[in-house]
């Protein structure tokens, strides 16, 4: 009979405490997924007890805190801390989202804090995007224009056309919603993704670009784009309040309309 | 010592840094048919370019007459005089084309009802030469850096530039005076790599986290310039630190000036807007070292706001609705997230925090790298450049005006690549050059990472930023600044005794962290002496015992070398002169706004 069990090293183990060395009334448990790819162990979930008194507002001060004072061999990325760089995008109490606007007090109780979903680990918080990167360079993520328009003159465009780019532009590429997305979890190696499709439809849809009907033929595809069963995972995570799903919606509307060309 | 096995890579090009300059350079490269590796130690699109708000400065004239003549001199006038005449006639006659560029890479700026590129009033900009504001800055929203920066991304995408990502740069390589290339470890894997190069361009940003409060992001940690002083070669004018006057009380975290551009004023606690005062013609668009200084003496004066009367209010909540959700979405967004305001309804808590360096790695306008030889004569170090917030150009001189560092990426980042490929031919040979410069390297970086002393990295960085923050701010003084030549040598010297707990190799950030922390104390240490030895008051170094411009004996450049924990300090002259007869001069006048 055919056995279905997880790979052995995938077990979370428990791990430190690290209590708290002062008596301050407001102490909060962190418990963050620690994973060292140099020695052969399995996962563990370290426990944090963080004086929030003296720790800023958002879960990235915690982490910073906590690496600053107690262990600083916590491992995460970040970057501008205010939201704009995509850095320190990790599952916070079951969410995928920016530990850096992502507010502490927010979360009752512990916090539990782990890599972003489904995604292989480099170390602790950190996971490996390369997958997610070569699929945004495959939907050529430039201006395809025919027409360069008069030298030394920008390329016109309309306030109505400019504002049909809001909501796209903005993403951060911080892979919140595609580890987010089941399809993603499940066919990430073929699926693009919402962060991916989004990307694709603002190229898409921009006035200046000509290359409407190749984007979209590129994309048109079972995997690429159908995967996609609006589950609404990705437009619940972003942390900038942008609708993946909606444009992922707008992809399959062109195509199945005479939108395309 | 363990043995470390080095990956050797040759490149005709590489390009240190993947924020606007260094993708813009890159891109360039690319063009030109060098074999070219741009190294990042963070993924492109997380470089600080992405943090730049309000715009791009160049004089389209899509909302009125224009001239480069004007922003020029505004330019000039900006810089307090310290700035290059000839870089600035460059930069700014080059800036509509490169303007142009980005919108045809793709930047989603936002439009006039006449389809051209928008543009905003920002600080220092005017027109006829100081008569009356200007819309200069082009904009997309309040995210133009974000904007650019994954633009320029994708451009280079399509001209397949490699890339080699989370690659922290150790040091250069350098033999007989000349640049080889540099020495990288991957943190994916712990790998180190030697990537030797004809021409090594530092794009790497500025050194913002020196301080204890500042927009920059916490990895603007100067690597490039901590690199260029272990070479033994100087930094230039590094006493001038810009502080915007917009950062949000307590998080530090960036409202831009544009928001002042659409109308936004600042106000102290008696309600008075208090611009009107010290800067009656510009107002709250005045530069930003005299609205820090202004909001500084307010503050100072007890006329602060809030429960310590230790920040100033900026008010947008008399703007529409529309506007706000139209041009200032981005700065709406986080005032809501870090300071819990409604622009549509209350002011934003805001206290000026430090934003630039002005200071760098001196260049000449094609971005090639400067140094004195031992004849006291300036000279070019050969295969060495530098772009973007790491270099001094020096465009910026004493105080950078708003929305001239975006398009200073642009600009210098393609004439570098330009220059380059003059210099470099496609896969020319590569000088041996010896072991020990390798060695010498590997060293610091094994001694770090095996460092065992009683005293966290975060220590150090918190007694070195908190020095930096009280010693050397917005004004200065003798007795701060030698305070602080005092206390600096506590973190350079606590270094013997630092800890890296971390002993792996792979994505090692606290080694990382120790090591960021090593440019990060050498640059505040040159920082501290220049400031302490530039005896006069120019942008934004502003000494309440020098209260005035000296420009009999301070027109000059400090130049800093930073040897075995000393601080010496030379000087380089001012460029008198223009690059072309399109435009004359302009001589020092009286600074008033």
């Amino acid at each position: 009979m055919v056995q279905f069990a997880l790979p052995q090293n995938s077990k979370v183990e428990k791990g430190n405490y690290f209590s708290s060395k002062n008596d301050s009334k407001n102490i909060k448990k962190i418990n963050i997924y620690r994973w060292d790819p140099e020695n052969n162990k399995n996962p563990r979930l370290d426990t944090y007890e963080v004086d929030m008194e003296n720790c800023g507002p958002m879960v990235l001060d915690v982490l910073i805190k906590i690496k600053n004072e107690i262990d600083s061999t916590l491992t995460f990325r970040r970057s501008c801390r205010e939201g704009i760089c995509g850095s320190c995008a990790m599952n916070i109490d079951g969410s995928n989202t920016l530990a850096c606007t992502k507010s502490a007090k927010e979360v009752a109780g512990e916090i539990n804090i782990y890599p972003l979903p489904h995604m292989p680990v480099i170390k602790d918080l950190v996971p490996d995007l390369k997958q997610l990167y070569k699929q945004y360079q495959s939907i050529e993520p430039w201006m395809q224009s025919k027409t360069t328009g008069d030298n030394g003159i920008e390329k016109l465009q309309t306030v109505e056309d400019r504002s049909k780019l809001d909501g796209l532009y903005e993403c951060i590429l911080c892979a919140c919603c595609s580890t987010s997305c089941p399809s993603y979890w499940w066919n990430g190696d073929k699926y693009l993704g919402p962060a991916v499709l989004l990307q694709a439809y603002r190229w898409i849809i921009d006035s200046r670009d000509d290359e409407r009907k190749k984007r979209l033929k590129k994309v048109a595809d079972e995997l690429k784009l159908f995967r996609c069963h609006t589950i609404m995972n990705c437009t619940n995570a972003c942390p900038k309040g942008l609708n993946p799903a909606k444009a992922i919606g707008s992809i399959k509307k062109m195509l199945v309309t005479s939108d395309n060309s | 010592m363990e043995k470390y096995k080095i990956i050797d890579h040759e490149y005709d090009a590489i390009v240190v840094g993947a924020g606007g300059s260094g993708l813009r350079a890159a891109v360039g490269l690319s063009e030109a048919g060098l074999k070219t590796a741009c190294i990042s130690k963070v993924f492109p699109t997380r470089s600080h370019t992405a943090a730049a708000q309000g715009g791009i400065s160049a004089a389209l004239g899509n909302m009125g007459e224009d001239d480069w003549r004007w922003h020029m001199y505004d330019t000039v006038k900006g810089a307090d005089w310290l700035g290059d005449q000839d870089a600035i006639e460059f930069l700014c006659k080059e800036a509509p084309q490169a303007v142009v560029e980005l919108e045809k890479y793709g930047v989603p700026f936002s439009r006039t009802e006449d389809g051209k590129i928008y543009q905003r009033p920002f600080g220092g900009m005017t027109k006829n030469y100081g008569n009356g504001v200007v819309q200069r800055t082009c904009a997309a929203a309040d995210r133009t850096g974000h904007a650019i920066l994954h633009t320029l991304y994708g451009q280079a995408l399509k001209k397949d530039t490699e890339f080699f990502i989370e690659y922290f740069a150790l040091d250069l390589l350098m033999h007989n005076g000349k640049c080889h290339g540099i020495l990288a470890w991957c943190l994916e894997d712990g790998s180190i790599h030697r990537f030797r190069a004809n021409m090594t361009i530092l794009a790497t940003g500025g050194y913002g986290r020196a301080y204890f409060s500042a927009t920059s992001a916490h990895t603007c940690t100067g690597d490039g310039g901590g690199m260029v002083l272990r070479a033994g070669l100087p930094l230039q004018d590094m006493e001038f630190v810009q502080f915007h006057p917009t950062g949000i009380y307590g998080a530090g975290c960036l409202i831009t000036e544009g928001s002042r551009g659409e109308g936004g004023f600042l106000v102290n606690s008696e309600g008075e807007r208090f611009m009107e005062r010290y800067a009656p013609s510009a107002k709250d668009l005045a530069s930003r070292d005299v609205v820090s200084r202004s909001m500084t003496i307010e503050i100072n004066e007890g006329r602060g706001v809030g429960k310590n009367k230790d920040h100033i209010f900026l008010h947008l909540n008399h703007l529409d609705p529309k506007i706000l959700h139209e041009r200032l979405p981005g700065i709406s967004e986080s005032a809501k997230v870090f300071a819990g305001v409604d622009v549509t309804k209350e002011p934003i808590p805001v206290l000026p925090t430090v934003h630039y360096n002005m200071g760098g790695i001196p260049t000449n306008y094609h971005g090639e790298v400067l140094t004195k030889d031992q004849d006291g004569s300036e000279v070019v170090v050969e295969g060495l450049m530098s772009v973007g917030e790491a270099a001094c150009v020096s465009v910026h001189g004493a105080n950078r005006l708003g929305s001239n560092s975006l398009i200073d990426l642009v600009v210098f980042g393609k004439a570098a690549a330009v220059r380059a490929a003059q210099i470099v031919k496609p896969n020319s040979k590569h000088e041996k050059i010896p072991e020990t410069e390798t060695q010498k390297s590997l060293d610091r970086f094994d001694k770090m990472r095996n460092a065992n002393g009683g005293t966290p990295t975060s220590v150090l960085r918190d007694k070195m930023q908190r020095t930096m923050q009280s010693k050397c701010a917005v004004f200065r003084t003798d007795k701060t600044l030698k305070e602080g030549l005092h206390e600096i040598q506590q973190p350079w010297e606590g270094m013997s005794d630092i800890k890296v707990k971390d002993k792996s190799l792979i994505f090692n950030t606290d080694l990382v962290e120790a090591l960021e922390f090593d440019n990060l104390i050498r640059q505040s240490m040159v920082t501290v002496s220049s400031a302490e030895n530039r005896k006069e008051s120019r942008g934004a170094h502003s000494r309440e015992d020098h209260k005035d411009r000296n420009d009999q004996e301070w027109m000059k450049h400090t130049l800093a070398w930073h040897t075995n924990g000393k601080v010496n300090i030379e000087y380089r002259d001012v460029h008198s002169f223009t690059l072309t007869n399109d435009v004359q001069y302009f001589p020092p006048k009286v600074r008033v706004y």
